[in-house]
């Protein structure tokens, strides 16, 4: 019900179950770009991380929640933290052992399977390095279905689900366990100690036995984003139309990026980006916010679109997706829209991701109800 | 050795031609000569030296400064020849280990260049605090092993730019191990952050000692060959000068700075520091920005040879319109470029009596230039003007995606094949055609100052941001005078601040940029 099944992804069909090789990698960390939404961090380090694991581990197993028993143990896991450290404080490659070894100490039962915590930016290609370290299988699916900046911003949330024990672990194999009063303390007290550890860690939180994952999981976005990065690596004519037929793209303008104002504030990166319509676009303006991931896109002071829907500055002829810390003045773009999952639509999910989440007096409206999707 | 700054002699050493150029103090030019490269760089060197100096009739005493640009390293890559073999060593385990050394590279690339590799604990957090202790012995267990076929070392840090402490502290026990003359690199000089990218940086700068060596000595005996007693400098990818001694410290520094030198020409020879330079060669165009009269660094990674990596390099973009560039399909349906005729656009072009249409035959046909025959262009009208017009558009949007800032600045262009360019260009107040426009390059050698540069991770830690700075500027100005720039003279020409997302405590990347003209030796 999240994504259409008629189009997901279906990879080799020898292999039982599907496994993700180097090129599913590559176009995954594409896919990555496209569905953060701005955030998330550049997917790069990310996918060397995992393309070493792979080379030397095989192939991870990709598998459907529903292959699993109703017992068995998910741990949903990521890096917190600042993509921007990262990219000198590389992971060691072995956190998803330790997370692994942590989980299995304090709740007394085996791991069956890791997936990512959010599907977007450099999380939504770490897991699967950490899985292939570790010797396991990774669960198709996520907890955001795009990028988020805080660890409440995950669908279990909505449901009342914990988010603990979370184990939070850094490079010298530190290990954190938290056991908070509630999800939102977890953020804060997650926060903190990530910084004390240096900036960036990595972190294993709303463990979960497969029966209790499948109201909240976001299923298939694994290969969704695969075939995501594949479509724009193979369209042949504009990437934008293929992009289209995969996943609903709903672009709101075409222009150049001309005005860049980032900066800090709260341990987040916040700002705008303007962007002057060019081709059947130009004389218009739109201003994108955000803090880490895009927020809203505003024209002559009414939203366009905004949270939850993934807004994300798509190059104008890759149509790959641009980070935040990689926008710049003069970048041709195409400001897209793509529609949130179901689970974030919700009264209660809109309360957690809405606009007004994010300090926005703004009534949410879906993208399909504004605009209209390519051609 | 000379007391003040007299004659100078630019020297530009391309892929095509070695341009050379005379100016004097007051930056006159005296002479200019084009010359077709030689493989061996001496007598290239030679023989432009004495084109300029039977032009000026002077004697040679009065010659007190030579300044070269080569695209000698970055063939060397491209080539995978004259390489040394480097030994790498990176401090961060157990961080990093995940992505070894070379993880990117092309393996032939590899293969030329690696004598070993090895991780070792250590490296510092963004706050400077020591990630783990140095391991000062694995380092030397590791040089002992590799010791034999090394003939150079790497040594790359996590955050060094923020803590440099542990690659002095290998740096020093290189020296213990394998001696006091095999060469060392250390990333913290040479790159900004991003691990892996200023790793690739550190290896390549070592890998290219040796190539820096020829250089140097082949520039030398070129000069005593003419009994030229000078002080000589490289130029390096930000349009700035470095000593020899630092061209052997930093070879890496000298690929990118073709485009740097002719933008600085541009930015001299039109008078202006705030414009968008368009470089017309025969295969493509270089367009890139001046700001405050140098070019605008990338902050994207740059790729040299399929090694990634993130030192200074100009903002380029590079588009295929060039004198020589290939018009092709028809009116309708009109391709221009990439592909191009080259150096034999005097035999294959139309306008000289060849059957290829160019874009230089569509500037004929369109009144923009006067060269050849200009009715053979005959029964090519219509294919031509779509050309030019396809052509033009691609300089529009170049220009448009270079610039900085909304309002119109000047455009500036220069080389060879300069005159296909439009006589307007929206968004750009006037375009600017100087004169010697061919020898921008060699000119650009010729005026270029001396900068010294800082990119580090500051902690306010109770500062305030002024503070912290001022700080910074008072570095790169050191950097710049030690460098050799006029203590007097030296300004900040670029200061950028980047902030850290999630990290409680407010610490800010700051980029400065200082620079001033040569000073009295």
């Amino acid at each position: 019900m999240e994504w259409r099944r008629a189009r997901t992804y279906v990879p080799d069909m020898t292999n039982d179950p599907p496994k993700l090789d180097e090129q599913d990698l590559v176009d995954l960390s594409v896919g990555c770009t496209v569905l953060a939404g701005g955030g998330g961090g550049d997917p790069r380090i990310g996918l060397l991380m995992a393309l070493n694991a792979v080379r030397r581990t095989g192939p991870v197993p990709l598998i459907d929640l529903d292959s699993l028993a109703a017992d068995d143990l998910i741990v949903p896991a990521g890096m917190i933290g600042a993509p921007t450290v990262m990219v000198e404080k590389i992971p060691n490659g072995n956190e998803g052992d330790v997370i692994r070894a942590a989980f299995e100490a304090r709740l007394n039962r085996p791991v069956a399977a890791l997936m990512p915590l959010e599907m977007g930016g450099i999380n939504g290609v770490l897991p699967v390095a950490w899985a292939a370290h570790a010797g396991l299988p990774l669960v198709d699916g996520d907890l955001m279905g795009r990028a988020f900046p805080e660890l409440q911003m995950c669908t279990p949330h909505l449901y009342d689900i914990p988010s603990w024990p979370c184990v939070v672990v850094d490079e010298r194999s530190q290990v954190i366990t938290f056991e908070p009063r509630d999800n939102v303390w977890l953020e804060r007290l997650a926060r903190n100690a990530v910084s004390t550890l240096g900036g960036c860690a990595c972190a294993g939180l709303y463990p979960m036995d497969a029966r209790t994952a499948a109201t909240p999981l976001l299923r298939g976005t694994v290969s969704r984003a695969v075939q995501i990065g594949r479509t724009i690596r193979t369209a042949t004519d504009d990437p934008f139309r293929a992009l289209d037929a995969q996943v609903d793209l709903y672009p709101l303008l075409t222009g150049k990026v001309v005005d860049v104002d980032r900066r800090t504030a709260g341990g987040f990166v916040r700002g705008s980006a303007v962007v002057e319509g060019i081709e059947h676009d130009a004389g218009r303006l739109v201003r994108i916010e955000f803090q880490n991931e895009n927020l809203v896109a505003m024209e002559d002071g009414e939203a366009l679109a905004t949270v939850p829907d993934i807004i994300t500055l798509l190059d104008r002829h890759s149509a790959r997706g641009i980070v935040t810390e990689h926008i710049r003045y003069g970048q041709r773009v195409v400001v897209g829209v793509f529609r949130a999952p179901d689970q974030w639509r919700s009264e209660r999910g809109l309360s957690v991701v809405g606009p007004r989440a994010f300090g926005y007096d703004l009534d949410y409206v879906p993208v399909e109800d504004r605009h209209a999707r390519v051609g | 050795m000379p007391g003040s700054v007299d004659l100078r002699i630019g020297i530009d050493v391309g892929g095509t031609n070695t341009d050379a150029v005379v100016l004097d103090s007051a930056n006159r030019l005296l002479a200019k000569h084009k010359t077709p490269t030689t493989p061996d760089l001496t007598s290239g060197i030679t023989s432009a030296l004495e084109a300029v100096l039977g032009q000026i009739d002077q004697p040679v005493e009065r010659i007190t400064h030579v300044m070269l640009g080569t695209t000698h390293a970055t063939n060397a890559i491209l080539e995978r020849r004259d390489l040394l073999k480097v030994a790498v060593v990176r401090i961060g385990a157990p961080a990093t280990v995940s992505i070894p050394p070379f993880s990117d590279w092309p393996d032939d690339l590899r293969q030329v260049v690696s004598a070993g590799e090895v991780v070792v604990p250590g490296g510092s957090e963004v706050t400077g605090v020591p990630l783990v202790p140095f391991g000062r012995d694995e380092v030397a267990r590791f040089l002992e092993k590799v010791g034999d076929s090394a003939e150079a070392v790497a040594i790359s840090g996590v955050f060094s730019p923020v803590s440099g402490d542990h690659e002095q502290e290998a740096e020093q026990v290189v020296r213990e191990v394998l001696g006091p003359d095999i060469p060392v690199s250390l990333s913290q000089g040479i790159g900004a952050l991003g691990l892996l990218e200023r790793e690739n940086a550190c290896i390549l700068n070592a890998a290219l000692v040796g190539v820096a060596h020829k250089v140097v000595h082949g520039l030398t005996a070129a000069l005593t060959q003419n009994g030229i007693d000078a002080v000589a400098f490289l130029t390096q990818n930000d349009g700035t000068l470095m000593g020899l001694d630092y061209v052997l410290r930093f070879p890496v520094l000298t690929i990118g700075s073709g485009p740097a030198n002719s933008m600085r020409g541009a930015c001299y020879l039109a008078d202006v520091s705030d414009a968008v330079v368009v470089d017309v060669g025969g295969t493509s165009s270089d367009v890139g920005m001046l700001l405050n009269g140098f070019p605008r660094e990338s902050s994207t990674p740059t790729d040299i040879g399929g090694v990634r990596t993130n030192f200074r390099m100009p903002d380029l973009v590079a588009i295929a319109v060039g004198g020589g560039t290939r018009v092709t399909g028809s009116a309708e349906d009109v391709r221009v470029g990439p592909e191009s005729v080259g150096y034999r656009l005097r035999e294959e072009a139309l306008v000289f009596g060849g059957t290829t249409p160019t874009l230089s035959d569509a500037a004929v046909a369109a009144g923009r230039a006067s060269m050849g025959d200009a009715t053979a262009v005959a029964g090519h009208e219509e294919l031509l003007a779509a050309a030019l017009r396809r052509a033009d558009e691609l300089v529009f949007v170049a220009t448009d995606q270079i610039k900085t800032a909304r309002g119109p600045v000047p455009l500036v262009v220069v080389g060879g094949g300069s005159v296909i360019l439009p006589p307007e260009v929206p968004g750009v107040a006037q375009i600017v055609r100087p004169e010697n426009y061919d020898v921008a390059n060699a000119i650009g050698a010729a005026i270029a100052s001396v900068s010294g540069q800082v990119d580090k991770v500051f902690k306010l830690a109770g500062r305030d941001r002024q503070e912290v700075l001022d700080l910074a500027c008072a570095a790169a100005k050191d950097e710049a005078i030690s460098a050799g720039a006029d203590p007097a003279a030296v300004e900040i020409v670029e200061v950028e601040e980047v902030p850290m997302a999630y990290l409680t405590e407010p610490v800010v990347r700051i980029r400065v940029k200082a620079a001033g003209p040569l000073g009295r030796m």
